[in-house]
């Protein structure tokens, strides 16, 4: 076997010691800048100061590990990956976890209101108006919103999915009716057809999970309808009904477990749409009311006063984690969608 | 399975008597088109005896492989299809049964082969999947004998390490493989007729042998009758006992397969059989092609449907449908039937 110089590496003119020397360079700078940023700078400093050794510090590591492996390696995905399983462990745990008061104000009166982020040992992230910790109420915020946009688009995927494979398998008369009530769904605004729901619903996890779901639905039947029609014409099924399949067993055992994989790579892109949607409902205050916390009712906090001039990390600190969120969602999701599209799938 | 159930014994004992199991008879298939109706299968008979080989040859188009279906009931008659004439399997008519009890027949009665074997597998499922399910579904069987039947099936087909494969998915296996998977399928229920439509289209020309091969084999082995469809005829001559040649939906000439091949009657078989081309034929030496495409289904000629691309055609050709007949009946029987006013006779024949 062909065994490469191990002092070269792929991709570059740099060999491995100059680029593992540089990466770590670039990563000490990164580093470097961001202390400064947080201790010396001050106002419209620390925030570049904060990007710019972000920056650095994540083309530095992206060198180290071209170093290490000997190959390019594309972080984002993992870094993604990284933050939602920190995200989703530290809210799948919340409630057992040290953290201080972030929901209840009467327990929370003797402490200090409005601290700023990353200055307090006790307060990570500060605390807002009524001195409740802004870590905690993120992370409190995490699992209501994982649990809404999950649970939703669990039961968009199951139910539309199902509607739309018998939709395409049994098409004529079925696949008309499913395609008029689909559209009709989809003729109503998302936001508007949310506010509406909204009220007549009362807030709740559950209400709002179920009212995000009727939301998914009619995109889910869409595309498992579109599916089942391009697998059914595999010779696949015709092979098992050959061997005496029932309709039944066709659809469950042939179609669903195909369908199923299209439809998984567009919940997780969707995920990022519910949480937004999920956000923008609380921020009206439609959704999940005070004192619990959302990222959304978090974010319409700074709404109050001058907040927002005084105090911008409330606005800030609910607006990082949901754009952190959302973006990894959105980037897992197109990785998903590149991996499992139907277009490709060669099997 | 050291005792067969009596089910069994009781099939093979129809078996060895060397019955007649399949009779169709004027099957045509009509399938309604925006472009006005088509016969893709226009009054065709067929015989066929427990255990014989029938070879189905015929350019593309000529509904050969909707033969196929309609035998098998897997094409029935419906909003967009009608199906007239009869298919008797076994003494049942097939169309004549509910869609509920047809479905019974797929599988112990009659199985299929398909042509391409990268699309006739589930990519999602499991080799083991594919061939367990039809066994726990027809034949009951618990899930670890459904599985040792599975590996003790894919030995029959000569599939090395079994147990193995069927842990594996369908794209972990080369295309031959997978074909020998699919036979493995059809055979599972232990089918008294196996329908196999263009089982080597798809496939490499090495491995064409030894699919057609196992086919054989298989069909010996378990005294199981097979219907090969191909436009192959080098798939048909020598492992077919007898060969319907088809032609716009119809059936051009028939008999044992040897006398097909050496003696055509048919101006459309001498012509197929002439395009083949030949080893020994010297270099540079032009291949005969049939003049001319195939007819319009949708509006065929009034006559012989052939007529339009044949050297010997007549006015009568153009104006009347040539009855499927034995221009020279033998003594011993055995019947060469051709459909056409001016077979292929020799001088000795006449």
């Amino acid at each position: 076997m062909f065994m490469p110089d191990p002092s070269r590496l792929r991709g570059t003119s740099l060999s491995r010691r100059r680029m593992a020397l540089l990466g770590g360079g670039l990563v000490a700078g990164g580093v470097a800048l961001v202390v400064l940023a947080l201790t010396v700078a001050s106002g419209a400093g620390t925030g570049l100061g904060l990007v710019a050794g972000t920056v650095l510090a994540y083309s530095g590591a992206v060198r180290l590990v071209w170093a290490a492996r000997r190959r390019k390696v594309d972080l984002l995905p993992w870094l993604c990956l990284g933050w939602l399983v920190l995200l989703g462990v530290a809210a799948l745990l919340a409630p057992w976890l040290p953290l201080p008061e972030g929901r209840n104000a009467t327990v929370a009166l003797t402490e200090p209101i409005y601290l700023e982020p990353l200055k307090y040992g006790d307060h990570p992230l500060g605390t807002n108006g009524a001195g409740l910790d802004l870590l905690s109420r993120a992370i409190f915020g995490a699992r209501t919103s994982m649990v809404i946009s999950m649970s939703a688009i669990l039961v968009g995927i199951t139910v539309g999915g199902l509607i739309g494979v018998v939709a395409g398998f049994y098409r004529k008369g079925v696949d008309r009716t499913i395609g008029i009530l689909t559209n009709s769904v989809l003729a109503v605004p998302p936001l508007i057809l949310l506010i509406a729901l909204a009220a007549i619903l009362d807030p709740g996890i559950r209400n709002m999970s179920f009212a995000l779901a009727l939301l998914t639905i009619p995109s889910m039947v869409r595309i498992g309808r579109a599916n089942t029609i391009a697998f059914a014409q595999r010779e696949f099924v015709l092979a098992a009904r050959a061997m005496g399949a029932s309709k039944a067993r066709i659809i469950l055992r042939e179609l669903v477990p195909n369908v199923a994989m299209p439809l998984f790579s567009i919940a997780v892109v969707s995920i990022s749409a519910l949480i937004v949607a999920e956000a923008s409902l609380s921020f009206l205050g439609l959704g999940i009311p005070q004192p619990e916390p959302t990222w959304g009712n978090m974010i319409s906090e700074a709404q109050a006063g001058n907040t927002m001039e005084d105090q911008p990390f409330i606005l800030i600190v609910p607006g990082l984690f949901l754009f952190m969120t959302v973006f990894s969602f959105n980037l897992l999701g197109e990785q998903a969608q590149r991996r499992w599209d139907p277009r490709s799938a060669k099997l | 399975m050291t005792t067969p159930s009596p089910v069994l014994t009781e099939k093979r004992s129809a078996r060895a008597r060397g019955d007649l199991l399949l009779e169709v008879d004027d099957l045509r298939t009509v399938f309604h088109t925006q472009r006005g109706d088509v016969a893709a299968v226009d009054g065709v008979s067929l015989r066929l005896h427990a255990g014989e080989t029938l070879g189905i040859v015929g350019e593309s188009g000529s509904g050969k492989s909707v033969l196929g279906r309609t035998v098998m009931g897997l094409v029935a008659s419906g909003p967009t299809t009608t199906v007239t004439g009869s298919v008797r399997l076994d003494g049942q008519d097939v169309h004549a049964l509910s869609p509920r009890q047809r479905r019974h027949l797929w599988g112990p009665k009659v199985a299929m082969v398909f042509q391409d074997p990268m699309t006739s597998l589930n990519p999602v499922k499991k080799i083991g999947a594919h061939l367990t399910e039809p066994l726990r579904l027809h034949q009951g069987m618990d899930r670890k004998a459904a599985r040792e039947q599975a590996a003790d099936l894919l030995r029959q087909v000569g599939i090395p390490e079994p147990e193995r494969r069927l842990g594996q998915y369908p794209h972990e296996l080369s295309g031959g493989m997978r074909q020998r998977v699919v036979i493995a399928m059809a055979l599972s229920c232990n089918p008294e007729l196996l329908i196999a439509d263009e089982p080597t289209t798809a496939l490499d020309v090495t491995v064409q042998k030894q699919i057609l091969d196992l086919l054989a084999r298989l069909s010996a082995e378990r005294h199981m009758a097979v219907i090969l469809v191909s436009h192959d005829l080098g798939a048909v001559v020598g492992r077919t006992d007898r060969v319907a040649v088809m032609y716009a939906g119809r059936v051009a000439e028939t008999n044992r397969t040897a006398e097909v091949f050496a003696h055509p009657l048919h101006p459309y078989s001498e012509a197929l059989l002439a395009s083949i081309p030949q080893l020994d034929a010297p270099p540079h030496t032009w291949l005969r092609a049939i003049e001319g495409r195939p007819p319009n289904m949708a509006a065929p000629p009034p006559g012989c449907r052939f007529a339009p691309r044949c050297p010997r055609a007549q006015d009568v050709c153009r104006t009347e449908l040539p009855e499927l007949r034995d221009p020279r009946p033998a003594p011993d029987g055995s019947a060469h039937l051709a459909a056409c006013h001016f077979p292929l006779l020799t001088e000795e024949d006449r």
